[in-house]
């Protein structure tokens, strides 16, 4: 891992957010409001980015090494179960609430608005919230496991 | 359905794109590390001292985005309507649900669709759709 360059990749990231409209809560949820009056800068965003990403992961999926000579953590996993459809659902419900997905709110946490950090908060709580469960529902089949 | 012509603006969504794109791509071909935010910050509270570093260098990164942005004289006015209580429930839910669903707009709407992934194909529709029907509820229903 280089560092340096990877403080570089969130600082080109958080910018392409700001440049792109995602870090302005109005312009998401006008994006979502498709039966309003609606503003489809937002599928540009995407467009741009696939577009970039596509070429790189492809490049990426061929190289069993990073350029810094780290190993490529690629996701493996393919399955389509109720926790991704569900949890994405979930997910999708609070972005549609106040407009903020995690990495736009971090970057305006970032730029010191105050509602960013609350939101910032409640949804580092919801993660907390979550890892708790899943230790609270492994944990007994654990220790199940290894009295066997 | 009428078009917001006052508010759209597809030369700097695309070249935001294209920058949040060349940020995934660095992160991936440089360090062999997905942009998946809310994958990275998750990774933080529940830490594993090798790769702590790494998701703490990104976040900064993303925190400087903003002054870098104020230098060349770009100040962030984001319009957010939601109030304290629909901020907490907003940030439960997306806390929750990205960890549940392993990603958010970043990891499965970026990334996992430039991988032509059907698994974040699935869970970006779900996101979409979801994101779509909570905005009609809100603005058109309640």
């Amino acid at each position: 891992m280089n560092l340096l360059s990877v403080f570089a990749a969130g600082l080109v990231f958080g910018v392409g957010l700001i440049l792109s409209g995602m870090t302005d809560p109005g312009k998401v949820i006008g994006f979502l409001d498709v039966a309003g009056n609606w503003d489809p800068s937002l599928a540009f965003v995407m467009g741009g980015a696939i577009l970039v990403g596509f070429f790189a992961f492809r490049l990426a999926g061929r190289r069993a090494h990073s350029f810094f000579g780290g190993a490529m953590h690629l996701p493996r996993n393919r399955d389509i179960d109720n926790r991704l459809v569900g949890g994405s659902a979930l997910f999708g419900i609070g972005w549609g609430l106040a407009g903020f997905c995690p990495g736009p709110a971090l970057v305006s946490f970032g730029s010191g608005q105050e509602k960013a950090a609350i939101f910032v908060a409640a949804m580092l709580g919801g993660m907390l919230l979550y890892a708790a469960a899943e230790r609270l529902i492994h944990e007994p089949r654990r220790r199940a496991r290894h009295h066997a | 359905m009428s078009l917001d012509w006052t508010h759209f603006t597809p030369w700097t969504s695309f070249a935001g794109g294209i920058l949040i794109g060349a940020a995934a791509a660095m992160l991936v071909l440089l360090n062999g590390r997905i942009a998946g935010i809310s994958g990275i910050v998750g990774g933080l509270l529940t830490p594993r001292r090798a790769d702590i570093g790494w998701r703490l260098a990104f976040v900064a990164g993303l925190f400087a985005a903003p002054l870098l942005m104020l230098l060349f004289g770009q100040a962030v006015a984001p319009r957010i309507d939601a109030g304290f209580g629909m901020l907490v429930a907003a940030g439960l839910l997306v806390g929750i649900g990205t960890s549940y669903g392993s990603g958010c707009t970043s990891g499965h709407g970026v990334c996992g669709l430039s991988r032509l992934s059907p698994r974040s194909l699935a869970a970006t529709a779900a996101f979409m759709l979801a994101g779509i029907a909570t905005v009609f509820v809100v603005r058109h229903l309640v």
